[in-house]
């Protein structure tokens, strides 16, 4: 039977064209290759070639035909063995692939969103509305993966009774997270800029050189792009790496690796193959060291699927946190922050102290206001809270210490408790953790709130140089107190 | 230029004899080998093999037209001996990656045509379940690691896996493809420089197609050799005939040698041309026509391997049409099962976004 020739779609949005000329007769031979007519659509003028060889049998959409649509028969190509007998076969409604296409995508524009219409014909009461607000939302839409459901904070995972507990500076905590990690598992290899011979551009790898030696603690150029990517090709190669950035500030550099390769090959290979990578370094403002030194990246992290993005405070955070980030099979970005690393906390010790990535913490409970921070910003919440406590004001502290996934049952569950919420980071205004918070609470706690959720962020301007510009950009710890205040309606 | 004034040849040494460190102490440009010498079989497995790949993306440009395959779709024909001849250099365990013009290489390393015919219609069965599309193919156990559609990107991860099989003491190559459009990019030459500074078991292909889209390498280029394009980082290059499968298997050989011996990276720039479009929807003006049909007429590396089958190798016309055939088959049920294969389920939206989700019903 005669090959039906179509119109082809020369375009992913072409649903039309205009049929200009035909290069081939009705009679000329035709080989695969070979150009048989020009076709024009709003955008180009296009040569369409065979794909079969044979001899052209009948022309049936004439040359200057405006309006074809896609997949319309345009012309008979007779087969080896065939004539012009044949041609009375073809185009009887057979159809063939070409329609079977159009059905196809008649369906799809038909089908769209009939799985998305909720129905509901029965008028619920406001009551009800309220209480299942989030069963009602759009399928899917604020979904995140992988959200454990925790409503009663079974997960918590704390430190054993009778632990004995150590002082340990951020700086060795992250240091011995990484050596307990290169000690455990041979693909584990950290690489970076002055990581080995320097002992770290902050000190974080000192002694790491002299135990695992130059395999496993790699020097790299400054070349963020071209090491993130290597970094990226080594976990697809089995590998388990640990990419120090100088700052994540430089890691702009790299973000296309980070995103584009490294957190969405899982979903792209249909789950065949992903990348567990860390990349870690120190995140957002230090001191005085201005704009383009001192941007917080949390917000930008967290808004990509595929990534899990961690911002701890305190040492034994930081280092349950990087092992547990280590031994994610997922990318993690581990944004560390410098002024954090001196300070001393207290860590329990234990042979393999881990926690749990996507589990927030309550740094401190109370009654009165959530506050809801991480990472550096827990620094202002914290003193904030010391400071309210002395005027009769008890704030739960919540510290994140992940932003993705992010434990929003815990925020939730200490938001019914204080009726009120006040969100701090380092970070820029718009679209902020503190944003997505505060969304997040409106929709699963809004008949619990007494007050509008307020927001602590950065300035929206580029961090300044001069002192007190500085100061005067970041977060103080009188914002966020002047915040609970209110949203507590005291003065 | 003062490079090619101090070019030194080779040319006087035989085929495969070329010694890999005399490339790295001297750093001149090479002429390649000589073509490797063909058996029968080996002219078989060539033409079978480009072939496949030739019919597949004469007929995914058909699917194309015919609204089964969206998006993007940049086909591979005419570049077919480039994959194909490096596929023969290569050995269990050597890792394969490229950019979006990935269907040769793919089927190349023996992927099977139903699995990326049904990835390009978008449906379950496809190597990304549907997920990936065109661009973005994966498989872990050809060892192919994308698929990538950001240009260049590919470059470091390439290097990346030679650095994993170094770590592990392993004698595995990375082959990393990319065009001559790629090249510009500066990854690229971070790249070359930790490949070269560490000697990691990479061999870069340059597939020079002569346009990255529609921009000529004339007007993109201020160095129109890709064989120097690694001369200050101290990679040897080696510019092949592209065209000619033997030359390509030449020249694999010669940079496995040096790979494996732990001489570090070496760049194949491959001379070769598309005679489709950049995408499907490219209308080609940048060139004329006579200038593809000058190329598919004189050089295609098809019909080199198909006269030498029906001249030096004394084959019928009817032996190669078996061959045909088969691939003809091959390919049509490839063509059918992508067609017929459902798409994934709506429940695969929310699925390998993370390798230790917790699955959740739709709310």
């Amino acid at each position: 039977m005669p090959t039906e020739i179509l119109m082809p779609a020369l375009s992913p949005t072409m649903e039309e064209g205009t049929l200009a000329k035909w290069v081939k007769q009705v009679g000329d031979d035709v080989a695969a290759g070979d150009i048989i007519a020009e076709i024009e659509t709003d955008k180009a003028t296009m040569e369409v070639e065979a794909v079969d060889e044979g001899r052209l049998g009948k022309i049936l959409v004439e040359a200057g035909s405006e309006g074809v649509k896609v997949n319309t028969p345009i012309a008979l190509l007779l087969g080896e063995g065939e004539d012009e007998g044949d041609l009375e076969k073809a185009g009887s409604g057979s159809g063939g692939g070409g329609t079977k296409a159009a059905d196809d995508a008649d369906q799809k524009s038909s089908g769209k969103g009939s799985d998305s219409d909720g129905g509901g014909s029965a008028k619920p009461s406001r009551d009800e509305a309220v209480s299942d607000m989030s069963a009602r939302r759009v399928p899917g839409e604020g979904k995140v993966h992988p959200e454990p459901k925790d409503v009663e904070g079974e997960l918590a995972q704390e430190i054993p009774e009778g632990t004995e507990m150590v002082s340990i500076t951020v700086r060795e905590a992250l240091r011995d997270a990484m050596a307990e990690e290169l000690r455990r598992d041979d693909a584990v290899f950290v690489m970076g800029e002055e990581v080995a011979e320097y002992q770290g551009a902050y000190k974080i790898t000192q002694g790491l050189l002299d135990e695992f030696g130059p395999r496993r603690v790699v020097d790299t150029p400054i070349t963020e792009h071209g090491f993130a990517g290597l970094g990226v090709g080594a976990a697809f190669g089995g590998l388990r790496p640990i990419v120090e950035f100088m700052t994540f500030n430089f890691a702009m550099q790299a973000i296309d690796q980070i995103i584009n390769s490294a957190a969405k090959t899982l979903y792209m290979a249909g789950g065949q193959m992903g990348c567990p990578i860390v990349f870690r370094g120190p995140n957002g403002a230090a001191a005085r060291v201005a704009a383009q030194h001192s941007q917080d990246y949390a917000a930008w992290y967290s808004h990509v699927p595929g990534l899990k993005v961690v911002q701890p405070y305190t040492a034994a955070d930081y280092k349950g946190l990087l092992k547990s980030a280590i031994r994610d099979p997922n990318p993690v970005i581990f944004l560390e922050n410098e002024i954090l690393y001196g300070q001393t906390f207290e860590i329990p010790k234990l042979d393999d102290w881990t926690v749990p990535i996507g589990k927030a913490r309550i740094h401190r409970p109370g009654t009165d206001v959530t506050i809801v921070s991480f990472g550096i910003g827990m620094t202002y919440a914290v003193k904030a809270a010391e400071e309210l406590a002395k005027e009769g004001i008890e704030a739960e502290v919540v510290d994140l210490r992940t932003i993705r996934p992010m434990d929003l049952d815990t925020v939730i569950r200490s938001v019914k408790k204080t009726n009120r919420c006040v969100t701090v980071e380092e970070g820029f205004p718009q679209c902020s953790v503190g944003g997505h918070i505060a969304s997040e609470i409106m929709v699963r706690a809004f008949d619990y709130l007494d007050a509008p959720v307020l927001k602590v962020a950065g300035k929206d301007v580029p961090m300044p140089y001069a002192a007190n510009l500085e100061k005067l950009a970041l977060p103080s710890v009188k914002e966020v107190i002047d915040a609970v205040k209110a949203v507590t309606y005291r003065d | 230029m003062a490079a090619k004034s101090s070019r030194k040849s080779s040319s006087n040494a035989t085929a495969g004899q070329e010694s890999a460190k005399e490339i790295v102490k001297t750093l001149e440009h090479f002429d390649p080998p000589a073509p490797a010498k063909f058996g029968k079989d080996d002219e078989i497995r060539a033409y079978r093999d480009m072939l496949l790949i030739r019919r597949f993306e004469e007929k995914a440009g058909q699917l194309y037209g015919m609204g089964f395959i969206g998006g993007f779709c940049h086909l591979y024909i005419g570049q077919e001996a480039v994959v194909v001849g490096m596929q023969m250099a290569m050995k269990e365990g050597d890792q394969v990656i490229t950019g979006y013009r990935d269907h040769g290489h793919m089927l190349a390393t023996g992927m099977e045509a139903r699995g990326v015919m049904a990835e390009l219609t978008g449906r379950r069965s496809g190597y990304s379940k549907g997920k990936g599309g065109s661009m973005h193919m994966f498989s872990k156990e050809k060892k192919f690691f994308g698929g990538h559609g950001i240009v260049g990107a590919q470059v470091p991860i390439g290097t990346g896996l030679a650095f994993a099989s170094q770590y592990n003491r392993t004698d595995a190559m990375s082959i990393t493809y990319f065009g001559d459009g790629a090249a510009n990019q500066g990854q690229v030459y971070e790249s070359f420089n930790m490949a070269s500074l560490w000697k990691l078991p990479v061999v870069y292909v340059i597939e020079n197609n002569r346009y990255a889209m529609g921009t000529s390498v004339s007007r993109a280029s201020a160095e129109t050799d890709f064989s120097h394009r690694g001369l200050s980082f101290k990679i040897p290059g080696i510019q092949v005939d592209g065209m000619d499968v033997r030359a390509v298997k030449a020249a694999g050989d010669l940079a496995a040698k040096h790979c494996r011996s732990g001489e570090g990276p070496i760049i194949l720039e491959m001379m070769t041309y598309r005679y489709r479009g950049h995408s499907m929807s490219d209308p080609a003006k940048y060139r004329s026509r006579d200038e593809v049909q000058k190329m598919r007429s004189e050089s295609d590396p098809i019909e080199q391997v198909k006269k030498r089958l029906l001249g030096d190798h004394g084959m019928s016309e009817d032996d190669v049409k078996a061959i045909d055939k088969e691939v003809r088959e091959i390919v049509a049920d490839a063509a059918d099962f992508a067609q017929n294969d459902p798409e994934p389920d709506p429940s695969e939206l929310w699925t390998d976004v993370y390798a230790d989700e917790i699955p959740q019903t739709a709310e």
